[in-house]
């Protein structure tokens, strides 16, 4: 039916998330029919990523420099550090533009299922990096799951005596969220953790 | 085929983009899993969180199938309320591995599933890790390796129990004991009735009772080992 590049092409695609074979397909034929304006723009970003980007050595960012951008910006707090899951989840806190510090990134969570242990998460470099000095507060944003809570009372564990305020995100109510539509567990949470008013 | 029951999350593995493979520990067909469509997404994510009590509907064309929870509905979230204490969060953990790892799928083990839901409710009292301990032995029993605890196996009494033989599973007294004590497991005196609190090491203890027995006799054989959830549990109590 077509050519073995053009069917590599749809086999690739169909690997990224949120596309089938269909709709791999569809994304080929539109990327070959725009071939000035987005195909070949498109295979020189990812050649250009491919060869530029890697994980930043003090915090795990991915960025194109090594230390990351994050990680060199002079007008960031460099006292407090923000501990996440992955890249995803630095992305999704620095859209918030509500964060003015630096970042560490675990690159996964302690789970049981997926034999992932204390040696498999980038917990020592965290470690190092408080003990070279300067730092105030650690603030834990890992999610409000079982795993994520397992490992960040692991981190609480190894950054005892090293000096810092710990925090960790609250757990409760979303901004916008009735009470009677939350799950019992969120509005659980909500009350152990409620303040004064 | 199709059946609905009441049930213990014991874990949710991602499947595709979207879905889940859940393990569930139900009140009348065992440990069953099944697929739960959108399960990986934020609707269902809190709901299969390990230890929430679930209603479920499993249905599949034929028996053998893996089959869909069709439904999967929320009855209590146990995981929530531990989400802050490390101790009890790690039992949490603990437990549904090891129900997860002991458990043959798809056979009834109503006693297993009644001392878990009993042990769910009492996570947040003091007296949980008595009962964690306990449970362990009620699933070695209900397995088919239950400890004889009453009497001494050499000598028939049953005056000061101290240890348990790592052959027969049978306790045995502390001056029968003795000469052998390198070689006998300690056996702590809650799981005798001698005291209502055990202590730190005293669960650590039954832990290493009931640790010896399901990885000789219920996992290795299958070649599995013992949790790693189990493991850190025996960490944080020893802090």
């Amino acid at each position: 039916m077509s050519g073995s590049e053009i069917e590599q092409l749809v086999q690739l695609l169909a690997k990224l998330p949120g596309l089938g074979p269909r709709s791999a397909r569809r994304a080929a034929l539109h990327l070959l029919k725009r071939r000035e304006n987005l195909l070949e723009p498109l295979a020189r970003a990812i050649a250009a990523a491919a060869e530029k980007v890697r994980a930043c050595s003090v915090c795990g960012n991915l960025d194109t420099r090594d230390p990351c951008l994050v990680c060199i910006d002079p007008r960031r707090d460099a006292e407090t550090i923000c501990v996440v899951e992955s890249v995803a989840d630095l992305w999704a806190i620095e859209r918030t533009a509500s964060f003015r510090g630096r970042y560490h990134v675990l690159g996964g969570v302690l789970s049981a299922l997926d034999g992932i242990g204390p040696d498999d998460l980038n917990v020592g470099g965290l470690v190092k990096r408080i003990g070279e000095g300067g730092i105030r507060e650690v603030i834990l944003a890992m999610g409000a799951t079982v795993d994520g809570q397992t490992t960040a009372h692991y981190v609480t564990d190894r950054l005892q005596g090293a000096g810092v305020v710990i925090s960790r995100l609250a757990h409760g109510v979303p901004v916008g969220g009735e009470l009677d539509y939350l799950d019992d567990g969120t509005l659980t949470a909500a009350l152990k953790a409620r303040r004064p008013f | 085929m199709e059946w609905s029951d009441d049930g213990i999350v014991l874990l949710a593995r991602k499947h595709g983009e979207s879905s889940a493979i859940v393990s569930v520990l139900t009140a009348e067909h065992g440990r069953h899993a099944g697929l739960v469509r959108g399960g990986s997404g934020s609707r269902m994510r809190g709901v299969l969180e390990p230890g929430n009590r679930v209603r479920i509907t499993w249905r599949a064309r034929l028996e053998e199938q893996l089959g869909s929870f069709t439904q999967c509905g929320m009855v209590a979230n146990v995981s929530a309320g531990l989400l802050d204490d490390p101790l009890r969060l790690a039992a949490l953990q603990a437990l549904c591995a090891v129900a997860e790892a002991a458990l043959p799928e798809r056979e009834r083990h109503g006693a297993v599933y009644a001392g878990m839901l009993d042990l769910l409710g009492t996570l947040d009292s003091v007296a949980w890790a008595g009962g964690y301990v306990r449970w362990e032995l009620a699933l070695l029993a209900d397995l088919g390796f239950g400890l004889d605890l009453s009497a001494c196996a050499a000598t028939g009494s049953n005056d000061n129990l101290t240890y348990v033989s790592p052959k027969s599973g049978r306790a045995v007294s502390a001056s029968a004991g003795e000469p052998y004590r390198d070689r006998l497991l300690a056996l702590p005196g809650f799981l005798i009735g001698e005291q209502r609190d055990p202590g730190v090491g005293d669960v650590a203890a039954g832990l290493a009772l009931t640790g010896y027995f399901l990885d000789h006799h219920v996992l290795a054989p299958h070649g599995k080992a013992l949790p790693l959830a189990r493991g850190r549990l025996l960490d944080r109590l020893g802090r």
